[in-house]
């Protein structure tokens, strides 16, 4: 196991030389640049700013200072946000889509896989339909058409929750962004849950523990819930990409300050060392997280060894 | 929406003229009038659109930071409700050649830790927005207003101390320009010219705007900045007129998505959106008709043709375009905010303007879609031979509306083929700049309450001048007018240049944009008249 995890963080690393190279060039090229503006600076003014940002050297000259910078922990000035630093920026950034994100995930999880439990033990009932025919509904909603419908129930219509913001990240601001950005995972999960469910509870194991005459709640809770959860592990790691690449749309729609949005406004600003600070992040908790579901496949299922 | 937001649309207005030996006013402050019941709580939240780039004056060229940074720092003059120019930091002023301005400063203006304010500071400031160290985007800004030796320090060939500033006591300071510029005076409402506290700078570098090190001499001051979530000012208790002051907390939020922003309102959580959502403004108006408010803006749409390009270069073409676009339909039934419909450059609300309508602008829209047809048969161009273009915007939804309905029109009246192509807001800026493009959307605010600010994009020498018109006599006329110190004499000067315009088609106007916003009735001292959009939270107060 400590072999596996050693290699997979030595694997990491030419990954993200690849990101960063690849990300930076391709910034570099975007048509546009950070000081482009509708009136054209005067090219007196432009070579100032291009010297203080170090644009005024060559391509490849401002990439090696950018992976020395980088090696050292210093991703440098914000191009677009002037008064921050791109560490101060993430710094301030990452907590509040941590908290948001973390919430949603353990949410999508509880939800998902209980309900797609209870699914599966009632297969073929009146509850079993209820859940999934209200999961498919959640699977085909996107969320940029979900959340303004959350707000307009509970903001402006109820007037429980308030439609935006984040002040200090209490319930009362977390509820609505962590129920628009779950929902669509809780149905999948849902779906997957009670899939699996059904197939392992159809399966000889299930059918000999029946015949030893355990009790059935035993039975899902000690023998079957375990291999059901293999699919539900797997697409684990996808969802919470999903998760991540979707609070861009929650975090604009509900003007959270957290990297989704600080990670939209970089691109359109073309602020060089924002994307490129928050592409390196984003990669790097991909590859970590992909890791730990690996590592969880391997403990649930015997199967896998490493 | 409209993406004009990267400019400062600023600096004031002196309506007559400067020449005037001496000028002296009231100060002007939250003016509630008697009788008005006050709510207990005094604190506002105000929707910001997107999120400053920097509480730096001499570092933004935006108008999201215009609108804190006016709270945070006080200039040499401020505007009131109306858009006129009036004391800030300077009493009063004084020129007689309006080349060597004199102002003359309060002596109880303080730094939110206590110092003076002092000519000095001025001094301090200005010489930073030019110096190539600061590397401001606005330094272009004291190049224009003209200052002695302003480019040159800027183009790196004179000393920063060069400057045509200075302090002739601590109370009092000296500008000097090359030129006469009538308005100099309005020009300092800008918020490049703002002036900044030099110890903090020296200290913090640049975290001198950060919550914890902030000094400044606007009324209010920073409490908290969340970056994409909020900044929240308090006033400043040194502020030489906070006995004034009633708001007790303005918040700032920076809320992109018009949509959002208006659901906040609707939920009660912010008092003044930035902009209201288009689609949305018919029920806005009929259910919340006391909170929409619809002040005229100094902006014009337009659509600019590349003059410097076949078909475009043909003048019969420019015109039969123009003059196939109804602009009623496009102001009347696309927007419907009380936008008006464009036939200058330069927006009527400019003020001392008063263009003549051109004959186009006369003629029913029946008369100018034949005069239209007439001219693109006579430049070559027929059923068998259908002219054929592209047509750029920037993406958003309100220009492709716009542009699918002018593709209509066109269509419809001329047999123009036109297709749509819409790109992303820097790479537009891109294509545009080099004149990789047949028909551009282009918009513009005013930097300045003047036609100048507007009609000198046409001029063959500037750099904004995406639809590369040229012409000797236009270029003539605005040189003169740019000289001249007499307003009358140059505003006659600058609907002569409105003539040419309308004769040589550079561009097609459009719509005179109106600034569409939510404002919550309780919110009293709201300037409605100002065609700035210059909001001093200082003048407001919230009502019972």
């Amino acid at each position: 196991m400590f072999k596996f995890i050693a290699k997979r963080i030595l694997e990491a690393i030419p990954t993200l030389l690849v990101l960063i190279t690849i990300s930076f060039f391709l910034m570099r090229f975007a048509p546009g640049n950070p000081f482009s503006t509708e009136r054209p600076l005067p090219p007196e003014v432009m070579e100032n700013i291009n010297a203080k940002y170090g644009l005024d050297k060559s391509v490849f000259e401002q990439y090696t200072t950018y992976l020395t910078n980088v090696l050292q922990g210093d991703f440098g000035p914000s191009f677009k946000y002037k008064d921050f630093t791109v560490n101060e920026l993430v710094a301030s950034a990452l907590p509040v889509s941590a908290k948001v994100g973390a919430a949603a995930f353990v949410f999508t999880l509880i939800m998902g896989v209980g309900v797609g439990t209870i699914a599966a033990l009632k297969q073929n009932t009146w509850i079993d339909y209820t859940i999934m025919s209200t999961a498919m509904i959640g699977v085909v909603m996107p969320s940029f058409v979900l959340a303004p419908a959350l707000i307009y129930v509970f903001s402006i219509y109820l007037g429980w929750f308030p439609a935006g913001g984040w002040l200090d990240g209490s319930f009362q601001y977390m509820f609505l962004p962590v129920i628009g950005m779950s929902l669509l995972y809780v149905a999948t999960f849902a779906r997957i849950t009670r899939g699996s469910m059904i197939e392992t509870l159809n399966s000889n194991f299930i059918r000999t523990a029946r015949a030893k005459g355990l009790s059935y709640t035993y039975i899902v809770l000690k023998h079957a819930l375990k291999p059901a959860m293999l699919p539900v592990v797997s697409y684990m790691g996808p969802a919470f990409v999903g998760i991540i690449t979707g609070s861009v749309v929650i975090e604009t729609i509900f003007g959270l300050p957290g990297i989704g949005k600080l990670f939209v406004n970089a691109a359109f600003n073309r602020d060089y060392s924002l994307v490129m600070g928050v592409t390196i992040l984003i990669g790097f908790l991909f590859i970590i997280f992909n890791t730990v579901v690996d590592i969880l496949l391997a403990a649930i299922d015997p199967k896998i060894r490493y | 929406m409209e993406r004009l937001k990267n400019k400062i649309t600023q600096a004031v207005l002196l309506s007559v003229g400067l020449t005037l030996a001496s000028t002296s006013f009231s100060a002007f402050a939250a003016d509630v009038p008697a009788g008005t019941q006050l709510a207990k709580v005094q604190e506002l939240v105000r929707g910001n659109g997107t999120e400053v780039a920097s509480l730096d004056p001499h570092k933004t060229e935006g108008v999201p930071e215009s609108h804190v940074i006016r709270d945070l720092l006080e200039g040499l003059v401020n505007q009131d409700s109306q858009g006129n120019t009036i004391p800030g930091v300077a009493l009063s002023w004084e020129t007689t050649d309006n080349k060597l301005f004199t102002f003359h400063l309060r002596k109880d203006a303080k730094w939110s830790n206590g110092d003076p304010v002092t000519a000095e500071d001025f001094v301090y400031s200005f010489k930073r927005v030019v110096d190539p160290v600061t590397a401001s985007p606005y330094a272009w800004y004291l190049e224009m207003t003209n200052m002695v030796n302003a480019k040159e320090i800027i183009e790196g060939t004179a000393d920063k101390e060069t400057l045509g500033v200075k302090a002739i006591d601590p109370y009092t300071l000296q500008v000097t320009l090359t030129t006469a510029v009538p308005y100099f005076v309005k020009m300092m409402g800008h918020t490049t010219v703002k002036p900044v506290h030099k110890a903090s700078i020296e200290k913090f570098g640049d975290k001198w705007t950060k919550p914890e090190n902030f000094v400044g001499n606007g009324a209010f001051t920073i409490a908290n900045w969340v970056v994409n979530e909020r900044i929240e000012l308090v006033p400043n208790n040194n502020y030489w007129d906070n006995a004034h002051t009633v708001l007790t907390k303005v918040t700032f939020l920076p809320i992109e998505n018009q949509v959002s922003e208006m659901n906040r309102f609707l939920s009660g959580e912010i008092d003044i959106t930035n902009e209201l959502p288009n689609e949305h403004y018919k029920r806005l108006a009929k259910d919340h008709a006391e909170s929409v408010s619809i002040p005229g803006n100094l902006c014009s749409y337009y659509y600019g043709f590349n003059n410097a390009k076949a078909p475009f270069n043909d003048v019969r073409v420019r015109k039969a375009l123009s003059y196939a676009i109804d602009r009623n339909v496009i102001t009347k039934f696309l927007l419907g905010q009380g936008q008006k419909p464009a036939y200058f450059l330069t927006p009527e609300i400019v003020a001392g303007f008063h263009p003549q309508m051109p004959a186009y602008g006369k003629l029913t829209q029946k008369q100018r879609v034949q005069e239209a047809k007439d001219l693109l048969s006579e430049a070559g161009f027929n059923k068998q031979n259908p002219l054929k273009f592209t047509l750029l915007y920037n993406t958003s939804e309100n220009h492709k509306k716009i542009a699918a309905a002018i593709q209509s029109m066109w269509k419809k009246s001329l047999g123009v083929d036109v297709q749509l192509e819409n790109q992303e807001w820097k790479t537009y800026l891109d294509t545009r700049r080099q004149g990789d493009f047949d028909v551009t959307r282009a918009g513009w605010c005013g930097d300045y309450n003047e036609a100048s600010s507007f009609l000198s994009l046409m001029q063959s020498n500037n750099s904004s001048n995406d639809p590369k018109y040229k012409s000797a006599e236009y270029d003539q006329i605005m040189n003169k007018a740019l000289l001249s110190t007499d307003d009358q004499e140059r505003n006659a000067l600058y609907a002569e240049a409105e003539v040419l315009l309308a004769k040589d088609m550079p561009i097609a106007p459009i719509y005179q944009y109106v600034k569409a916003r939510l404002v919550n009735p309780h919110v009293g001292g709201f300037p409605t008249n100002n065609a700035e959009d210059k909001i001093f939270s200082k003048d407001l107060y919230i009502k019972q």
